[in-house]
């Protein structure tokens, strides 16, 4: 008998079986939609980082379009077919968001090029890995180039010398900086590496939040990427792409956990709206979090993965030796997705109730 | 007013229903030819009474229910039988079926009939002239209605506390309910009444969905005028809310347990349409000869039509006048309906709906991508299953793990290929694998079965050498005794009388080995003997699980 799984991709069935009808969505709509869902945040990140952010979606874009067809060519794969799904492109977009954006060129493209080719299609292309592409990508990152990783760009107004968009692209590819400036001069460390320095020199943190690097939220500008992100996560509830249960659980087990410490010790531990508004945590709840492939598809089950992120975002925020959790928490917590998937199967129709309690153990 | 229940998932696909309930139910013309299947049931085939040649009259009694699962066929008009032979149905597998071919007279020729007077009648006898009268559920599953009457063991029809109409028609395009209710209510009250009799049943349930709104006022009228007390209960819109388990949920709020009846838990569900048969059977003593039709689709007139059981489907396509760019037909609706091979095919019990189909209608959806878990088909499974594992397991030939996670459950709505952004033909994968773990079943039972026969064997012939052997050392002990060893003859003489003796033994043996009966046979003899193998062959099929102890109670007796 022939291989029953392969037809499907050459066949086109719907003119033979039942269903005939079907809802007009294709996954290149759905990653298309959440592409269009990051935009909000991009625009604020371009508004008070400049236009650097970019030139690190691009890098990525093009990257991961050209290791995805690369893959797809080298495992025979009709290559045409799998690019229009728009899933490389938001690895890509994924990942540039998580990483400085004025870092030499190279930076971004070997972590996109490893998030698709080693993440991606060794596990076996879409669908089939289990970690989060775009985290891999990052956690390569940050573990073999932490020097890159830590000199984020200064929000207008906060560094000792701006940049224009020429002298980001000059220093971006070619590593030069104008004359009379350096690299720290332009850079500085992100609100939540500063938070966890200053901690440690025993500063108390509302002296600590005092600094111009801070806002009324998080960081002075990247608190309101956050929202950018948060307003585009809502789109996405209200389009039905994602559930309102990773977003919720994340956001509200980082929330008491956050809220738990600061109560018990304020000058030591952060408000839970900071850690809302800091670092990766909105693009965590909303888009990374998210991502089907590696998520539980239980409703229950989704609750406890994203619960268990943001325990463990704010156990390595406040504890760990990285400023931020939320790589680490998704990968982590993507280890557990089949076991929680199979632990929190739904009772099926029919063997709800006493009347089947024998059968309700699954395997 | 009463509260409803929800059950989980279910869609809400586009209805296409207007164009087709625009006029009323027509009656088709008297086709030129009828071939009426001899299987229009769930179970097994009707036997033929009939022969070719033979003159019937319409409501005649041509195909016998054969067995406790099955239903009689008759002629759906007066006529001559032309042909009784296999030919194409309307069936997933394109294999023909036994079907008898009938050339209508013109004459629409009724053979005797009358009505039974019910309230004064056993229900035994009631269930058998339902029989008799061919009813089956006229939902789709066109299951035996007598054996839905008939009560369970541990289950008396008493504890039966509702009695549930099925108007609900949640798939699209398919009116013919729809119109049924509005033109035909007061018919199908009267059948509902019969059914509750039937069952001794409580309360009486009618779930339309709130689609129909012409359709619930017209039962409501017609419950109005009997007196009854039914209850006519306006569901809302939602596929598949015309599941006979999902509507149970609905209504009662209740979950037929999974490999259960609804008996079980005091509830029993059929058809209007249905209904309106058992009325038909009951009230006018006339056997299940039409059905109402949807035509609609690609076609210039949609409408219903109370159609001959046995009339070509191109005969309804001609009276819809099918556009020019229509390729292709479905038998019933576009979520769970069956493309048709051909035009020919007969219009069964179970044909609800045809329609006429094209890209432009049903655009071919694009190829399959891999199944990204977005769980959307979980999200409307109203089975609670999830789908996307069955998927996995499926494809992945993993079938203990698919019947773990409940894939017998899956009662194939489609709807979970229908929201799949990957377009995924779900449930091809599901019945793929359904078909699969049947065939290794019946695989197994057969092993099992070779298994026991060989080890019986072994045994038998185990114990023929002892016998044997006890028998040769009763013969020697007894020869000893007769026979004094000083009288015996020369050692020569006494070896020559033993090789006689031996070769008289084998040539027995040889001649009892072989049957003496079937050399030298005529023709005939040969074609009625292989007849009787074909028989044989069939009816140990049928009786596979208890066929075993039988099998081996035969062997035991050739001994």
């Amino acid at each position: 008998m022939p291989r029953f799984a392969s037809f499907s991709l050459t066949n086109n069935m719907s003119a033979f079986f039942a269903p005939f009808i079907s809802k007009p969505d294709t996954v290149s709509a759905i990653m298309l939609r959440v592409l269009l869902a990051l935009l909000p945040g991009i625009a604020l990140y371009v508004w008070h980082f400049g236009p650097a952010i970019l030139v690190s979606i691009a890098l990525a874009s093009l990257t991961a379009l050209g290791t995805e067809a690369l893959m797809l060519k080298l495992r025979d794969r009709p290559v045409r077919h799998f690019l229009s799904d728009n899933s490389a492109l938001l690895t890509g977009w994924l990942l540039a968001l998580s990483i400085p954006p004025l870092a030499p060129w190279w930076l971004v493209v070997v972590g996109t090029a490893f998030a698709i080719a080693i993440a991606k299609h060794l596990y076996g292309g879409l669908g089939n890995n289990p970690f989060n592409p775009a985290m891999v990508g990052y956690a390569v990152l940050i573990v073999s180039f932490p020097a890159q990783m830590t000199h984020w760009i200064a929000p207008h107004g906060l560094g000792l010398a701006e940049l224009d968009f020429l002298g980001q692209l000059e220093y971006i590819f070619l590593g030069a900086l104008p004359p009379n400036v350096t690299l720290d001069a332009v850079t500085m460390a992100t609100p939540l590496d500063t938070l966890k320095t200053r901690l440690h020199l025993d500063e108390p943190v509302n002296q600590i939040l005092q600094m111009p690097i801070y806002g009324r939220l998080g960081g002075q500008g990247s608190e309101m990427v956050s929202l950018g992100f948060l307003l585009g996560g809502l789109y996405l509830l209200a389009a039905r792409i994602v559930t309102w249960h990773i977003p919720v659980a994340y956001l509200g087990t980082l929330f008491a956990a956050a809220g738990i410490f600061h109560l018990a010790d304020p000058a030591h531990y952060a408000a839970p709206l900071f850690h809302w508004f800091s670092g990766a945590a909105m693009l965590g709840a909303f888009f990374i979090l998210t991502d089907p492939i590696t998520s539980p598809t239980t409703p229950k089950g989704k609750l406890i993965f994203a619960a268990g992120a943001g325990l463990l975002t704010y156990l390595i925020r406040a504890f760990g030796s990285f400023p931020d959790g939320v790589a680490f928490a998704t990968l982590l917590m993507n280890i557990c997705v089949p076991l929680i998937t199979l632990y929190t199967q739904p009772p099926v129709f029919g063997k709800k109730g006493p009347a089947s309690g024998k059968e309700k153990g699954r395997p | 007013m009463r509260t409803l229940f929800k059950f989980n998932g279910g869609i809400h696909p586009p209805g296409n229903k207007e164009r087709s309930t625009q006029r009323g139910i027509a009656r088709a013309p008297l086709p030129a030819k009828l071939v009426i299947p001899f299987r229009q049931h769930a179970g097994e085939a009707a036997r033929p009474v009939v022969r070719v040649g033979d003159h019937v009259l319409k409501g005649q009694l041509i195909g016998m229910p054969d067995g406790y699962f099955s239903s009689a066929v008759h002629a759906s008009t007066s006529g001559t039988i032309a042909a009784i032979a296999a030919q194409p149905i309307a069936h997933p597998s394109g294999l023909p079926d036994l079907c008898a071919t009938l050339i209508p007279d013109g004459r629409e020729e009724w053979i005797p009939h009358a009505a039974v007077d019910y309230r004064n009648s056993d229900p035994a006898e009631l269930r058998q002239h339902l029989r008799m009268c061919g009813v089956v559920g006229l939902g789709g599953a066109v299951f035996p209605s007598d054996l839905k009457l008939r009560p369970l063991r541990g289950h008396p029809n008493k504890d039966i506390g509702t009695l549930i109409l099925n108007g609900a028609e949640c798939e699209p395009y398919i009116t013919c309910d729809d119109m049924l209710m509005r033109e035909r209510a007061a018919e199908i009250v009267q059948g509902a009444e019969m059914l509750r009799f039937m069952l001794e049943a409580g309360e009486v349930l009618i779930g339309i969905e709130d689609n129909k709104p012409q359709a619930v006022a017209a039962m409501r009228q017609a419950v109005a005028d009997s007196g009854l007390p039914f209850e006519v209960v306006v569901v809302p819109t939602i596929y598949p809310g015309g599941s006979a388990k999902q509507l149970i949920r609905v209504l009662t709020g209740l979950e037929v347990p999974s490999g259960k009846l609804p008996t079980e838990i005091g509830v029993q569900c059929f058809n209007v349409a249905t209904a309106c048969s058992v009325y038909r059977a009951l009230a006018h003593g006339e056997p299940l000869l039409s059905r109402i039709v949807t035509i609609t689709g690609n076609v210039r007139r949609a409408q219903n039509y109370e159609v001959l059981l046995g009339t070509p489907v191109q005969e309804l396509v001609a009276l819809g006048e099918a556009l020019p760019d229509t390729d292709r037909y479905i038998m019933g609706g576009p979520m769970m309906g069956l493309p048709l091979s051909s035009t020919a095919i007969p219009l069964v019990k179970a044909s609800n709906c045809i329609i006429a189909a094209s890209d432009k209608l049903f655009p071919p959806a694009p190829p399959a991508l891999p199944c990204i878990r977005c769980s959307r088909c979980a999200q409307v499974c109203p089975a609670d299953l999830q789908p996307m594992d069955l998927f996995w397991f499926s494809q992945s030939r993993e079938f203990d793990k698919a019947q773990q996670f409940s894939l017998f459950d899956c009662i194939e709505c489609g709807a979970c290929s229908y929201v799949c952004p990957s377009h995924i033909p779900l449930v091809q994968y599901f019945q793929f694998a359904k078909s699969e773990i049947r065939a290794r079943e019946q695989d197994q039972r057969a092993a099992d079965h070779a298994r026991e026969r060989h080890e019986f064997r072994e045994y038998r012939i185990e114990r023929e050498k002892q016998e044997k052997a006890e028998r040769l050392a009763a013969r020697e002990q007894a020869a000893k005794q007769a026979q004094p060893p000083a009288a015996s003859a020369t050692p020569a003489d006494d070896a020559q009388q033993k090789i006689q003796a031996a070769i008289a033994r084998a040539r027995e043996q040889a001649a009892a080995s072989r049957p003496k009966n079937t050399d030298n046979l005529t023709a005939q003899q040969q074609a009625e003997i292989a007849e009787i193998e074909a028989r044989r062959a069939k009816a140990h099929e049928r009786a596979e699980p208890a066929g075993e102890v039988a099998d081996n109670h035969s062997e035991g007796r050739s001994q």
